[in-house]
């Protein structure tokens, strides 16, 4: 496996991710509980897209066949994307955007702290730059979780059936392929071990505090959006995405 | 919280927003926001006005808990400071400042 | 002397009147009626642009459009704040909106059917608000210029950033010419309508100048609006949609055809194409957010009384 084409995957699946989730977050605009929640989250659809937009330009230079940015973001299939299923789900309620979050951010908390260590220096700075944000992030989903867990009887039923339902989703987090063995193994990419258990101290801490009961880890775990294996949601917000490039190739906008 | 409770405030309390600019300045008053608790409060108004990095510190304060003066005391909250000029430096004079010696003495 | 008195002389002298200063009712009303109408204008004004966040063509484009509805629930909030320190609170005003019986911008009752809406709406709707805020910037009642201060400033962003996508789609594929023109199409008269009736039918115009709340009458603000924006479209070759218009030499000023109040008047009674759908979406909002906006102020509740136990 050559190192550029592994980095260019790589590069992928963190850009998507966020492109991804950060297209749902921003599905809010407009609609959210409260006007000050709507800024927020707009602030944090940004933070996503921001990342994103920076992870694919680097990978369009890794990859070097005259793409840029929105090329990889408006002309690739279904197939060809790279995120995890549980950022491609429709937005739900608040409380699921806020536990989706949670769960995301906390990962990346654990996750961005290491590939800070990269010994690509371009990635090592993005991994920097997304980490400051990625605090924040936290910082906001675990205070709503803690207000919706600890809040009214509807508020705790309604997070908690969010919680269950995004559980299965959690899997996809941690799983390791060839890929990424070869970019720790070249690159000093973290493992996904220790994150794990960084990753489950955080969550425990804050269902905890949020009276939240936190589902069972032995039960069948959701994969398959690394290698565009996805869900039916998918497709539809990707149609919805590209559609103005896709009909017009040949214009700028 | 009983039906009426929610109703009398759905949009939570308000809150005065203070935005400190960069380090060493002064807070100024930046705004308001809603919030239900301070945390939020601090939250919402660092979402809100500190989006464009005008701030590296704020402080956020219930409005409720402000107290103004009042316009109508203008005159016996004021202006009696207005001839206390002995407050300003402009009222004292001193020797001019004794001009500083070069090293080469000229 | 009399309040009233000092209440005038002030307004004359061009000095802020300030919340706890006295000032007569019916002051305190039109400002409370036009500033709320103001704040509803930005949240209504989110959904058309909104409608196209998910379909930007670039990320650039998108993360533009999103910080720039994001700049209007926040312009929403400031003046709804800036308001309520005339004794109203957001609640009651936001009450009033969901129930129909406040007051937006006509605009946002128009559909926003294509891309090239989004840059009709930075570069003209937004560019003639701010002929408008860029006057209110020297209302009488300070709060309210306070937040226009603010406003102005972020908003020259937006105009630059709709200009920039006219432009580009002006000058794009034939495609995209069709798209933008067809656009100016839909939009001019809506905007020219922003401005309110002509002065000779306008209710309030006269009352809100002699407070100095408004410096400039609904026509004299279209015009300055009219004269800016004729030679931009020019320039990018589009064309307006008004066989009457003419360039007055002797004058120096653009004149336009008759502006249909009909559909002004219709549509501020509640029958524009958007209407409906704009105080349905804000309704839903704000029902299914209630539960949210409930458990926070049970959280804070619950908090308090701990800390009270503590201490």
């Amino acid at each position: 496996m050559k190192t550029k084409d592994a980095l260019f995957e790589f590069l992928l699946r963190l850009a998507d991710d966020r492109l991804v989730l950060g297209h749902r977050t921003s599905e809010w605009c407009g609609h959210g509980p409260i006007l000050e929640e709507d800024i927020a989250l707009a602030n944090l659809a940004l933070d996503h897209i921001g990342q994103a937009n920076n992870l694919l330009e680097y990978a369009a230079e890794v990859e070097n066949e005259g793409r840029d940015a929105d090329d990889l973001a408006y002309f690739r299939n279904t197939r060809e994307f790279r995120n995890i299923k549980m950022v491609e789900l429709p937005i739900g309620d608040f409380g699921f955007t806020i536990v989706r979050e949670l769960l995301f951010s906390a990962f990346n908390l654990h996750y961005l702290d290491r590939l800070k260590q990269t010994s690509d220096k371009q990635l090592a700075g993005l991994a920097s730059k997304a980490y400051s944000e990625t605090q924040y992030h936290l910082r906001h989903s675990k205070q709503w979780t803690l207000r919706l867990g600890d809040g009214t009887d509807e508020s705790h039923r309604r997070i908690q059936s969010s919680l269950n339902e995004l559980w299965p989703y959690t899997g996809e987090l941690f799983d390791e392929d060839e890929i990424e063995e070869h970019l720790v193994f070249e690159l000093n990419i973290p493992n996904k071990e220790p994150v794990r258990s960084g990753w489950n101290q955080t969550i425990n801490e804050v269902l905890e505090e949020a009276g939240l009961e936190r589902p069972a880890d032995d039960q069948y775990m959701q994969s398959g959006g690394r290698t565009g294996f996805h869900t039916e949601h998918l497709g539809s917000m990707l149609a919805e995405m590209q559609q103005l490039p896709r009909a017009y190739p040949d214009a700028e906008w | 919280m009983s039906e009426e409770e929610h109703s009398t405030n759905d949009q939570w309390p308000l809150w005065e927003v203070f935005t400190q600019k960069k380090r060493g300045a002064p807070h100024q008053h930046a705004g308001s926001v809603h919030a239900p608790d301070p945390e939020m409060a601090l939250q919402n108004a660092r979402d809100v006005y500190a989006r464009r990095s005008e701030a590296v510190n704020i402080w956020v304060v219930p409005s409720s808990e402000i107290t103004a003066s009042n316009p109508s005391d203008k005159e016996s909250f004021f202006d009696p400071a207005d001839d206390k000029i002995y407050r300003h430096p402009q009222f004292y004079e001193v020797p001019r400042a004794a001009k500083k010696r070069t090293s080469s003495g000229s | 002397m009399k309040e009233q008195d000092k209440f005038q002389e002030k307004i004359e002298q061009d000095e802020k009147i300030e919340p706890k200063d006295w000032m007569p009712d019916r002051y305190r009303n039109q400002l409370i009626r036009m500033m709320s109408q103001h704040a509803h204008s930005e949240i209504v004004g989110m959904l058309p642009e909104g409608n196209w966040i998910t379909r930007a063509p670039s990320l650039r484009r998108k993360m533009g459009l999103l910080a720039k509805v994001q700049d209007e629930a926040g312009h929403g909030m400031y003046i709804y704040s800036n308001t309520e320190t005339l004794g109203i609170s957001r609640q009651e005003m936001i009450d009033q909106l969901l129930k129909g019986e406040a007051k937006y911008s006509n605009i946002f009752n128009y559909p926003t059917l294509s891309w090239a809406d989004i840059g009709m709406i930075g570069w003209l709707v937004d560019g003639a608000a701010m002929v408008n805020q860029t006057m209110l910037v020297k209302t009488s009642y300070g709060p309210y210029s306070r937040a226009m201060i603010r406003i102005c400033k972020e908003e020259n962003f937006h105009r630059k950033q709709g200009h920039e996508i006219v432009a580009t789609l002006a000058n794009g594929i034939p495609e995209q010419q069709e798209m933008v023109q067809d656009a100016l199409n839909r939009w001019w008269w809506p905007t020219l309508m922003m401005f309110g009736p002509p002065d000779s039918n306008s209710p309030h115009t006269n009352e809100l100048m002699q407070w100095k709340v408004k410096r400039k009458s609904n026509d004299e603000l279209r015009q300055d609006f009219i004269d800016r924006v004729i030679p931009e479209a020019h320039q990018m070759g589009l064309k307006i949609p008004d066989p009457d218009l003419i360039f007055n030499e002797e004058t120096g000023h653009w004149e336009i055809g008759e502006i249909d109040w009909d559909e002004f008047w219709q549509v501020i009674k509640g029958n524009g194409p958007m209407n409906h759908e704009r105080l349905e979406t804000r309704r839903k909002a704000h029902e299914s957010g209630r539960w949210v906006r409930e458990a926070a102020e049970a959280y804070a509740h619950k908090q308090k009384l701990q800390q009270q136990k503590a201490s």
